[in-house]
């Protein structure tokens, strides 16, 4: 028995260990160096490096670029979970529960297999194309979405939208929203399937209106759901590369205005050669995302509602 | 400006932006090497002898290893190069490598000091001239210049270069990289569409005011730009502002000299600028358009005129309607005074060409650029991409298309008149801090003079910043 459990011992870690030595290599080490070239001078040439201390760091706080990058992360992190969290329990509520079948009973609504794949589409294309087809979306001239307003008369809202420093990260955080409200409206239609019906036909019995029912009994069911979805949203708008890279002007956005801290990172160390002080601003964004992923754990924790 | 803006530079597609996603997690990785080298024992400079018909002792039997920037221009020409280098050396290999990642794929390799013998250090991931420099990665080139040039033994290769081009590889007074193509900048427009309705391009700013007026009456926008990318837009206006106020404005421009920025010239090149767009004569919207959107409104006809560098013919070559004939002409003088004439041009060569420090066969890639930059195989080069070499007279004799021939002319007439801004390549945070400036002095949001101010403030600021290598000229 003892060497037969023995025997298992080895054979986890003869499973576990190849696994966890490639994440210490590519993975780990990675980051211990990145800690170690945000204190040098590396200019990502040369063989030569020097140490600098914390200088990389204090320059980070005159930059007014960076500064502005963390301002505009800011507004996304607060802008871009909360706006695709609110729609995609919208959208998966009125898939699951928007008809009504007979006089009591919550239905969804027809076609709302359609809908969920028409909504989960654009998670299929790679960001980069995302951008570059909502580019064409928001083109000044020759849009479709100053097209429409023009067609219906809204000459006065039609706006060059990537090309004002006021509107461009708004344009790109509802880039950003689109694109991914769709899949969490799909994990949270599978949560809210595994909601049992007579809960809800209880609730509507009761005299629950729908929106209340969303509110009181759903969403604390799919509470678990939301705080993940929360968690990775929020990662997703502390980076907005992909997406400022290739709509923006400069890039960077009309005088900074869409700037974002994976975008400095990346012009500092391949357009400016300064590897050091690239790998400050990516240190900076690892503990930004830590910091924001304890909090985020931390302040929506709440009672467990579960089912028995 | 950037003299490296060759057409394929600034169009992202998906795999650039992947390949950027990929590098922002990959970069920690890349510097597991940084503590590994630091020796500075030269490499073996594996000389074979010279003979008046190999005088810079490239060794017959060593292999060559070239890598090009396989963008706009492919690499066909290179490859061309390639051959005429194998057929003088027989015994020797060629090892041809066509990448776009430049930058990417040669970083790990000068780290580790393991480069190629010719790099083709372009593209929009190429390395930073200066930091390679700095770094001491690069060989010096005046070995080169100073020998014959191999259609005409009897000039050194120097002299067979267009005005700039030597300059522009040159670093702390000495030459470290040979650009090939020879790229001008100016404004273009369709000569069938000016003839039709009558206008003449004007050489002074007044008369492009005048004429803007027309175009207006006539329901074309006067002009468009890349408002994406602001630096377009600077071109005209730093060249209006060079040539009223002579090389010293450009030399204390990029010497970072106080107060640079506010020099008069500068002041009223913004101001007329802002002119543009004040009397609404740019395209509605152009500050939200890529280059290729901008572009393609100025082919279609929606707009009759765009700064852009000579590259822009073989750009639009795909969108560009029959008949269309774009010509490329000088930017208009500011007025009375200025101290070059109409026709100076700002030029600058690129395609840059090195000669790693630690190259195996250094000669080798010496003599490849000995051949590279003779006649023939630039000729060949013009033949294939309608791009104008860095090489005098490459296209003599050759029947152009109307962009190049207008370029060719342009060149032709500014004689020894060409200058060209140096910070851009030396200072790129400079070189945002202009771009997003000259964004908002065309959409009206700063007025001339404090567009002067913020650039000041951007430059005085990285002249005091210690961190930085300074370079003058």
């Amino acid at each position: 028995m003892a060497a037969m459990r023995h025997g298992k011992y080895r054979f986890l870690a003869g499973a576990i260990l190849p696994g966890l030595l490639l994440y210490a290599v590519f993975v780990l080490s990675p980051y211990a160096q990145a800690f170690y070239l945000s204190l040098t001078d590396w200019t990502g040439v040369s063989g030569e490096a020097h140490f600098v201390g914390l200088d990389n760091f204090r320059r980070l706080l005159d930059d007014r670029l960076f500064l502005s990058a963390l301002r505009n992360n800011g507004l996304m992190l607060l802008v871009v979970p909360l706006a695709t969290i609110l729609l995609g329990l919208l959208l998966a509520a009125l898939v699951n529960f928007g008809g009504r079948r007979g006089s009591t009973a919550l239905a969804g609504i027809r076609g709302g297999e359609f809908y969920k794949i028409a909504y989960f589409f654009p998670q299929l294309l790679s960001l980069p194309i995302v951008a570059v087809l909502w580019q064409f979306v928001y083109h000044p001239n020759e849009g479709l979405l100053n097209g429409f307003l023009r067609a219906v008369g809204l000459d006065a809202l039609a706006h060059a939208w990537l090309g004002d420093p006021a509107l461009a990260l708004w344009a790109v955080m509802a880039v950003l929203v689109w694109s991914s409200v769709g899949f969490y409206m799909v994990l949270f239609s599978a949560a809210m399937e595994s909601i049992p019906r007579d809960v809800l036909e209880a609730a509507v019995l009761d005299g629950a209106g729908r929106l209340a029912t969303l509110r009181r009994i759903i969403v604390p069911l799919l509470w678990d759901n939301v705080q993940v979805a929360f968690v990775y949203l929020g990662v997703l708008a502390l980076d907005g590369f992909a997406v400022v890279q290739v709509m923006t002007a400069g890039p960077g956005g009309p005088d900074g205005a869409t700037e974002v801290i994976g975008l400095g990172l990346y012009r500092s160390a391949f357009t400016y050669g300064k590897f050091g002080y690239a790998a400050a601003m990516g240190v900076t964004l690892f503990f930004l995302t830590l910091a924001f992923a304890v909090i985020a754990l931390r302040a929506s924790r709440r009672e467990r509602v579960e089912l028995s | 400006m950037d003299p490296s803006s060759t057409p394929v530079v600034r169009r992202p597609n998906r795999r650039t932006v992947l390949q950027a996603a990929a590098i922002g997690l990959a970069a920690p990785a890349l510097t597991g090497c940084v503590t590994s080298s630091g020796d500075e024992s030269p490499s073996a400079d594996n000389k074979g002898p010279t003979s008046a018909d190999n005088p810079l002792g490239a060794p017959d039997k060593a292999p060559l290893e070239v890598v090009i920037f396989k963008g706009g221009y492919g690499d066909e020409y290179a490859i061309n190069a390639e051959t005429l280098y194998q057929q003088r050396f027989p015994s020797s290999t060629v090892d041809h490598k066509g990448i776009q990642k430049v930058g990417e794929a040669l970083q790990p390799r000068f780290v580790a000091d393991t480069p190629p013998d010719v790099v083709d250090n372009t593209g929009a991931g190429r390395l930073d001239l200066a930091t390679l420099v700095a770094a001491k990665k690069l060989t010096d080139l005046t070995e080169l210049l100073d020998a014959p040039s191999l259609h005409d033994p009897a000039r050194k290769v120097r002299d067979t270069l267009l005005p700039g081009v030597i300059e522009d590889g040159t670093l702390d007074g000495k030459v470290y990289a040979l650009n090939f193509t020879y790229t001008t900048w100016g404004l273009w427009y369709s000569k069938p569409l000016f003839d039709r309705h009558g206008w003449t391009y004007p050489t002074t700013w007044e008369g492009m005011l005048a004429l803007c007026a027309e175009i207006k009456k006539a329901g074309i926008a006067p002009w468009t730009y890349q408002g994406k990318y602001p630096e377009y837009l600077n071109d005209p206006l730093l060249a209006m502002a060079a040539k009223a106020g002579g090389p010293d404005l450009v030399k204390a421009v990029d010497n970072l000299q106080p107060g640079a920025w506010k020099q008069q010239p500068l002041l009223d090149a913004a101001t007329a600028v802002a002119e543009l767009a004040g009397r609404g004569y740019l395209l509605s919207g152009s500050e939200a358009l890529s280059h290729t959107e901008a572009q393609a409104a100025w082919s279609q006809g929606k707009a009759a005129i765009i700064p852009c560098g000579s590259w822009l013919e073989a750009e639009q070559k795909g969108v560009t309607p029959d008949g269309f004939d774009m010509v490329m002409a000088a930017v208009p003088t500011l007025g009375a005074g200025d101290k070059l004439p109409y026709g100076a041009l700002q030029a600058a060569s690129s395609e840059s060409f090195l000669v790693p420090a630690k190259a195996k066969n250094p000669r080798g890639g010496l003599e490849f650029l000995r051949i590279l930059f003779s006649q023939p195989a630039a000729r060949r080069f013009a033949e294939l991409n309608s791009t104008l070499p860095s090489v005098a007279g490459a296209t003599d004799g050759l029947t152009v298309s109307t962009g190049l021939g207008s370029v060719r002319s342009a060149v032709q007439a500014a004689g020894a008149n060409t200058f060209t801004y140096r910070f851009r390549t030396w200072y790129a945070p400079l070189a945002k801090a202009v771009d997003d400036a000259t964004g908002e002095l065309a959409t009206r949001r700063v007025t001339p003079s404090q567009w002067a101010d913020r650039i000041q403030q951007a430059a005085d600021a990285l002249a005091r910043d210690t961190t930085v290598a300074k370079y003058s000229r």
